[in-house]
């Protein structure tokens, strides 16, 4: 098998527009059950057999059949992406019988257990170190537009488990090491909560307004959930949250509220990617990718803020727009990442969406964003309305496109959309087009 | 609670064989003059490598934002909570800043914009941290 080979990263400034710019596309999409976790006994609900199942129904959504797939990039997952440290290991447990005779197909799982697992005889491409979703997906469309493969199942599991969330591994210790010597012994365990919380603070500062400002988001993003049948909060029976539930709910990381951060669950997606002219006689109308981007900027001190994550997401923005030869006013879907709700104003300011510009987010929030509305912002509900699955952006931009989201379709115009799972510091863009020019 | 132990590495121990003599010492490169925290191995404003070194720094600051820490993950902090942690601007040089559970100041009763200075808190055996201090 392949390991990652080679640069197909697009994360520097100026490189114009992108040489395969409608060249690959995306022709089916296929998601397990979104379980709150595994009960580690369910044989059929783990993320190997969850994700065994997307690939299934993505190959089924686009026509294909197992010889014909020749590419699996899945990122190496164990819990909630390949994130987390050693406060998202598991293992070890008691074993099964094989397949699961290890942790492999449990909680974790990559492009060559499924090879095997799938029975997939054709498959020439499989890389390791396959990053998250934010990039991944750019991994793919690059890996297709160069050769490497042409027909390619691209799967991000992500997985829970009882107890609480990573409360285990590194964060059970007394000691930091590497950079968490740097926050740890203050209380900061990592991750976007503690990355955003601090600029977000900044920005009610700097602008006006209180947190509670987010409360019509994230309440939307519930709603759009509410429509997304896969999704854990519609197929898990959960009641639309109210403005009450939401300002009496108990804090995090106040003022970061138990609803301003996604549901960890067990669950998997799959993509099928191919080659625009394969995707032309598939069974589903193609889904072209018109760029994508990645961004990893170095954080200057201990913590990013305001003024740092404006340059970031200014800066993705741009490499976006200009790889997609498109603008702000060219986007018609926009689903940016929400697994903490304080991240989205700093996306939806730098892409300038709807025109919205920095300081603008929480009028725009306050106004009407629903599905049916003139500004269908996050039409996917995002992970706050289905989990963190990290995935309902890609697949309601590519439903929106298509036309089949049923009760989320937009009323507005549906020809291009914006996709992520990224942080304002790292990560990766998709731009999809319904048209490849 | 004792707080969480930092364990130094190479690039580190400098800065923390300087908190242990109870002084606050900071990479300054000196191409670009900047100040630099946490230690790297190169300087994160201008890119240099060969230019870094060791500067004792007054260690004054200013509150510039806090959150409340109430359901962390952290095992060793969570009779702590709630706590709380601040971000600390450095007066030297307002683009580097530190945190701070700004000891003697109350849960939500933090004077964002208030002076500090650092003071130094044993966290474990001959180890000590720098933190932050309200001045009146």
């Amino acid at each position: 098998m392949a390991t990652q080979p080679y640069k197909w990263r697009r994360d520097t400034d100026g490189l114009g527009v992108w040489e395969h710019r409608g060249k690959v596309a995306v022709a089916g999409f296929g998601h397990s059950p979104v379980n709150r976790r595994w009960d580690e006994t369910s044989m059929d609900q783990t993320l190997g057999a969850y994700s065994m199942l997307a690939c299934e129904l993505a190959m089924e959504d686009a026509g294909v059949t197992p010889d014909q797939i020749d590419g699996v990039i899945c990122c190496d997952s164990h819990i909630a992406g390949n994130s987390g440290g050693t406060a998202s290991n598991w293992a070890p447990r008691p074993y099964f019988d094989p397949p699961y005779d290890s942790e492999w197909g449990l909680t974790l799982v990559n492009g060559d257990w499924l090879v095997k697992n799938m029975e997939l005889p054709n498959v020439k491409y499989a890389p390791s170190n396959v990053p998250t979703i934010g990039e991944m997906f750019g991994l793919a469309a690059q890996s297709i537009a160069d050769g490497l493969c042409t027909t390619c199942l691209v799967i991000y599991p992500t997985g829970n488990m009882e107890g609480r969330y990573r409360r285990g591994g590194e964060n059970a210790e007394d000691t930091a090491g590497g950079a968490r010597q740097w926050t740890v012994p203050w209380g900061n365990h990592g991750g976007n909560d503690f990355i955003n919380i601090f600029p977000h603070n900044q920005y009610c500062l700097k602008y006006g307004g209180t947190h509670d400002d987010v409360a019509p988001f994230v309440i939307n993003q519930h709603r759009n959930g509410l429509l997304t049948p896969w999704g854990y909060n519609a197929s898990s029976g959960m009641v639309q949250l109210t403005m009450d539930d939401y300002v009496n709910s108990r804090y995090i990381l106040n003022p970061l509220r138990i609803f301003d951060c996604d549901r960890p669950v067990n669950a998997s997606a799959a993509y099928l990617v191919t080659t625009a002219e394969r995707a032309r006689d598939m069974k589903q109308p193609p889904v072209y990718v018109l760029n994508h981007s990645q961004h990893n900027f170095n954080h200057r001190t201990t913590q990013p803020d305001l003024d740092e994550i404006e340059e970031w997401t200014d800066r993705a923005a741009k490499r976006m727009y200009e790889g997609a030869g498109l603008g702000p006013t060219d986007v018609d879907i926009f689903n940016p990442y929400d697994g903490y709700s304080i991240m989205a104003q700093f996306f939806l300011e730098a892409f300038q969406w709807h025109g919205v510009k920095r300081g603008d987010a929480f009028a725009f929030y306050a106004d009407d964003i629903r599905v049916e509305g003139p500004h269908p912002f996050c039409s996917s509900g995002g992970n706050l309305g289905n989990g963190r699955t990290r995935t309902a952006m890609y697949t309601d931009s590519i439903e929106q496109l298509r036309g089949t989201a049923g009760p989320r379709q937009v009323t507005v115009r549906a020809e291009t959309a914006l996709a992520a799972f990224t942080t304002p510091s790292s990560g990766g863009w998709m731009m999809f087009g319904k048209h490849p020019n | 609670m004792p707080k969480i132990i930092p364990v130094p590495d190479e690039l580190s121990k400098p800065f923390w064989d300087a908190v242990n003599e109870r002084r606050l010492s900071l990479q300054r490169c000196t191409a670009c003059s900047k100040l630099q925290y946490p230690p790297k191995q190169i300087c994160q404003a201008c890119g240099s490598g060969d230019n870094l070194e060791w500067k004792d720094v007054e260690g004054k600051g200013h509150v510039s934002t806090y959150i409340v820490i109430e359901d962390g993950r952290l095992n060793r902090r969570m009779p702590d909570q709630p706590y709380n942690l601040a971000l600390i601007t450095l007066d030297e040089d307002t683009s580097v800043n530190f945190y701070s559970n700004l000891p003697g100041i109350p849960p939500y009763e933090v004077p964002v914009g208030a002076p500090v200075k650092v003071i130094f808190e044993e966290v474990g055996p001959n180890q000590l941290i720098h933190e932050w201090q309200v001045v009146d």
